[in-house]
């Protein structure tokens, strides 16, 4: 109720909401048993069982093997670059080779452990997004931003990305290069499984941001022509450690 | 200075005027489209990529009809239990730290974001893709209060410096070649002519760059409300959501009240298949769950969240159980993609927000059944959307419920007579056989005279000469 | 059709009562009107073990909506019955009596067009293929816009005859494409609507039903 007296928006629409749902609707028109009988068995309103889609979504990936073949030929599909290193030491070599090769002037990172070694042992000047006050305008400047990742998901070639543990919001999107960092023990095989991690992992205190990253930036806004690099970055490069 | 944006509503039709203005224009603007051969030609072409990848990521589910199944009841359950699930989403977000208005109509909704940009005391706006601000006409009023407003969205943007509303909810451009493009930036941003996609798209990147870092405010849209964790879903390919509630202080976000789902587990589902259906990808580039303003630790983001949630209407058509699975619609823009309709006479020609069959089902529960019911009969209801819905939305069919429900309030006297004489005579097989005859020896005649409808038919299409025996004279005799 | 079904040996009748299924009256929303006139084809066909049709809007209409449109009436439960026993011509030799070969000739290159309300209201999409595929002589080919609407749509057709028309040369043009001689059709309004645009564009093929061909139509 509003001081007034008058009832509230909020209270109108939820009082629309319950007098509307008093007449019942029908099920949809399913197609499939497995449906229909998870439908009947709540005998109306009912929950769908994460079990009852998940098998007809695409696959994941039975073993850890084929869950990074996967991930890789979907990364790979998605013009991602993906690079498979041993170890850390390998990747931060790569990742410095790759800076100079590129002519990268200036790099953000933040501080987490398997993004701190490859940051440090760079060449040109870098910015460290989670030292100190935030500054915009020099990430904006940056030619490539590295981070950790908290997943990677086979099924779709996607990268779950987080505001906490991944260097906030703007790092992984604003520069025109993404680096990410994905240890092998990181891939899980479906959509579904990431966000069974997300609900354990974070429980009761979600991050602000958590992001699936499928890919580089694109848009198909011009004659439904592929274009990389819209807003977000153009490049994003997976390192797969392990 | 924002690029030429329109200042007029672009949606002029009003209701309080003639009743039949809607639909004059609609039988107009139809009229003048399907003669731009060479406009159908390049929408269709644009689209014939769209099938190719929808099919092969079709494909790669192991049953692309039992996900629809599993969509369809997902947002069934949601929808059917908005009144236990909206609460729940709401007192999760607001325990996230984001904050919740609440909108009875369009008016009430324009009316609390510009409140808040006063509020914030706001400079520069930059708005990610949201229909529903469409829906409320959200630009020119901010516009009008002075608020320079950036579309970010590639498509919208175009669209923007045009001064056209979106053609299509997920392609907003797809009717406009390159080297209009190129013109419109050549004019608005000075940039040199190119016939590059890339290099147009490059031109955009880097002019939106700036109002990213400095703009104060930004406004995205929601895909969908989960109630169980209070984040809201944003799905883009482009990044530009991401940046809008990014580098912003304050982000402010639109949605209808029915976009609401469970659980995470739906988007597992649903994130998919929007992808599938919308633009025949696995997945679009970025799909962001926002929780609410950055917390404590986290290094950058926004300092205050809003969501502002929209009724407008959409109470009345959950009151219809009948038409209730029409929220479910998750806007993939697939039923626009397969629509022969969409094709022939565009986008613009429906004349409002929701263009496509979906559109033509809601927008008379929107804006009225008595203006806006030709939507619903200007369909030969083939049904190619129903089909392709992800949601399973008996698409095709409210289109005739539209019919009924308009048949029943707002009669039209001379065609009711109409039907009702043919009624009468399809009730008597003597009188109908009778009929039959008469319309046999007259045919002829009538191709000459003309009269209203088969004047219409005759126009573009030949009739056949009358066949010399009824079909229950033949048959009787064979015997 | 019935020279079809006769051949193969079933005792056909038509019933002289019947008119109109009343889909016109339906599809403009008109429900009560067309509820008098699909409560009388209800009684009409009581007691026939068959009903078939040569046309899929004819028969969707009883098979589909009928249930829909008669219910909470006296004859919600002859609708659901007859809903049973209702079929296209072409899906009944295929799906009811187990037939794709009725011993049919047909020496022309031919495409067929999938109305929409057999394709998506009776899900017919491989009976009629199959019984084409076994006619002798006769080539058939795809056309790249079988299954889009030709645009009928009935009233549809003269309310908003410039979308109509519109897609009748989106369809007859894919179907010019394939240069067949005949587009084979299990419905009639399709037929009016193709033929209409064909012929005002002088284009060569024309429609022909399932049920001539298979009948043995040689022209």
């Amino acid at each position: 109720m509003t001081t007034n007296g008058l009832p509230s928006a909020r209270d109108t629409i939820l009082g629309r909401i319950r007098e509307a749902l008093r007449l019942p609707a029908a099920l949809p028109h399913m197609r499939s048993h497995a449906a229909e009988a998870a439908a009947a068995s709540g005998a109306g309103l009912t929950i769908l069982p994460a079990d009852v889609a998940r098998p007809w979504l695409p696959d994941g990936g039975e073993t850890p093997a084929e869950r990074l073949a996967l991930l890789t030929d979907n990364l790979a599909k998605l013009r991602a670059e993906v690079h498979r290193v041993a170890d850390a030491k390998a990747a931060t070599a790569l990742v410095a080779g790759i800076a100079r090769d590129r002519g990268w002037r200036k790099v953000a990172w933040h501080d987490h452990p398997a993004v701190e070694p490859l940051a440090t042992a760079l060449s040109c000047e870098t910015q460290q997004v989670d030292a100190g006050a935030f500054d915009k305008n020099a990430l904006e400047a940056c030619d490539a931003g590295i981070t950790a990742c908290e997943a990677a998901v086979a099924q779709t070639g996607s990268i779950l990305v987080s505001s906490g543990s991944c260097g906030g919001r703007a790092l992984s999107i604003l520069p025109h290069v993404h680096v990410v960092v994905v240890s092998l023990d990181q891939i899980v095989a479906t959509l579904g499984d990431a966000l069974d991690l997300v609900r354990s992992h974070h429980a009761g205190r979600l991050p602000s941001m958590l992001s699936f990253i499928t890919g580089p930036s694109r848009t198909g806004d011009i004659e439904r022509i592929l274009v990389l690099g819209a807003h977000g970055p153009k490049e994003l490069l997976v390192i797969l450690i392990g | 200075m924002t690029p030429g944006s329109p200042t007029a509503d672009p949606h002029p039709v009003h209701e309080a005027e003639d009743p039949h203005l809607a639909k004059k224009k609609f039988l107009h603007d139809a009229a003048e489209h399907v003669r731009d051969t060479s406009h159908r030609a390049f929408v269709r072409k644009a689209l014939g990529g769209y099938y190719t990848s929808r099919d092969t990521q079709k494909a790669r589910y192991r049953d692309w009809e039992q996900a629809r199944d599993a969509a369809s009841l997902a947002k069934w359950s949601a929808v059917n239990r908005l009144d236990e699930l909206l609460p729940r989403f709401v007192a999760a977000f607001e325990a996230n730290g984001g904050k919740v208005h609440w909108a009875r109509t369009a008016d009430e909704a324009r009316d609390i974001i510009l409140g808040l940009l006063r509020a914030v005391k706001a400079k520069a706006v930059i708005k990610s893709k949201c229909m529903t601000s469409e829906e409320i006409h959200l630009n020119a009023a901010m516009e009008q209060d002075g608020y320079g407003v950036v579309e970010s969205d590639l498509g919208e943007f175009i669209q923007q410096l045009r001064g056209e509303p979106p053609y299509h909810f997920v392609f907003p451009c797809m009717h406009v070649r390159r080297d209009e493009i190129s013109d419109l930036f050549g004019k608005h941003l000075g940039t040199p002519p190119t016939d590059s996609p890339e290099e147009l798209t490059m031109i955009a990147r880097r002019h939106m760059r700036r109002l990213y870092v400095d703009a104060d405010v930004g406004i995205t849209g929601a895909n969908f409300l989960v109630a169980e964790t209070g984040q809201i879903s944003i799905t883009e390919n482009e990044g530009n959501a991401r940046l809008t509630a990014a580098l912003p202080r304050v982000h402010i976000a639109l949605a209808g009240i029915e976009k609401v789902v469970a659980n995470l587990d739906d988007l597992a589902v649903l994130l998919p298949m929007l992808a599938t259906a919308g633009a025949g990808q696995p997945m679009t580039c970025y799909n962001t769950l926002y929780a609410g303003p950055r917390r404590p630790g986290e290094c950058d983001g926004p300092e205050e969240m809003h969501l502002v949630l929209l009724d407008n209407s959409r109470t009345a058509i959950l009151a219809d159980p009948e038409q209730r699975d029409s929220l479910h619609c998750i806007r993939c823009g697939a039923c626009l993609n397969v629509c022969p309709i969409f094709k022939n006479v565009g986008g613009f020609t429906y004349g409002t927000t929701y263009q496509g069959p979906i559109g033509s089902v809601i927008t008379p529960h929107l804006r009225g059944l008595a203006d806006w019911n030709h939507l619903s009969g200007a369909s030969s209801l083939c049904g190619a959307c129903t089909d392709a819905c992800p949601v399973r939305i008996d698409i095709h069919h409210h289109l005739l419920h539209n019919r009924r429900n308009a048949a029943r309030s707002t009669p039209n006297r001379l065609e009711r007579l109409g039907h009702r004489l043919f009624v009468t005579v399809a009730s008597r097989p003597w009188l109908y056989a009778a009929g039959g005859a008469v319309f046999r020896n007259t045919l002829w005649l009538m191709k000459k005279l003309r009269p209203p409808l088969l004047r219409d038919w005759l126009a573009t299409r030949d009739l056949p000469p009358a066949p010399p025996r009824s079909f229950r004279s033949e048959w009787r005799s064979r015997s | 059709m019935a020279r079809v079904l006769e051949r193969l040996g079933h005792a056909c009748e038509f019933r002289p009562a019947q008119t109109c299924c009343g889909q016109p009256s339906f599809n403009a929303g008109y429900w009560d009107e067309a509820r008098t006139v699909a409560s009388r084809a209800v009684e009409v066909f009581r007691g026939a073990e068959a009903v078939v049709g040569p046309s899929g809007s004819c028969v969707a209409m009883m098979r589909v909506f009928y249930p829909q449109l008669l219910a909470g009436t006296p004859h919600e439960a002859a609708a659901l019955d007859l809903a049973t026993r209702t079929f296209e011509f072409g899906e009944f030799l295929v799906d009811k009596l187990d037939v794709t070969d009725v011993g049919a000739r047909f020496p022309h290159k031919v495409t067929y067009h999938d109305g929409c309300h057999g394709l998506r209201e009776l899900r017919i999409k491989e009976a009629p293929r199959k019984l084409l595929r076994a006619v002798q002589d006769l080539e058939l080919v795809e056309c790249d816009e079988a299954e889009s609407c030709c645009g009928f749509g009935g009233l549809f057709s003269v309310k908003y005859p410039m979308i109509s028309t519109a897609m009748a040369e989106v369809k007859g043009s894919s179907l010019v494409r394939t240069a067949c001689d005949y587009i084979v059709s299990s419905d009639p309004t399709c037929q009016l609507q193709l033929d209409g645009w064909l012929s005002r564009q002088r284009q060569k093929p024309r429609t022909i039903h399932l049920a001539e061909v298979l009948a043995g139509a040689d022209t």
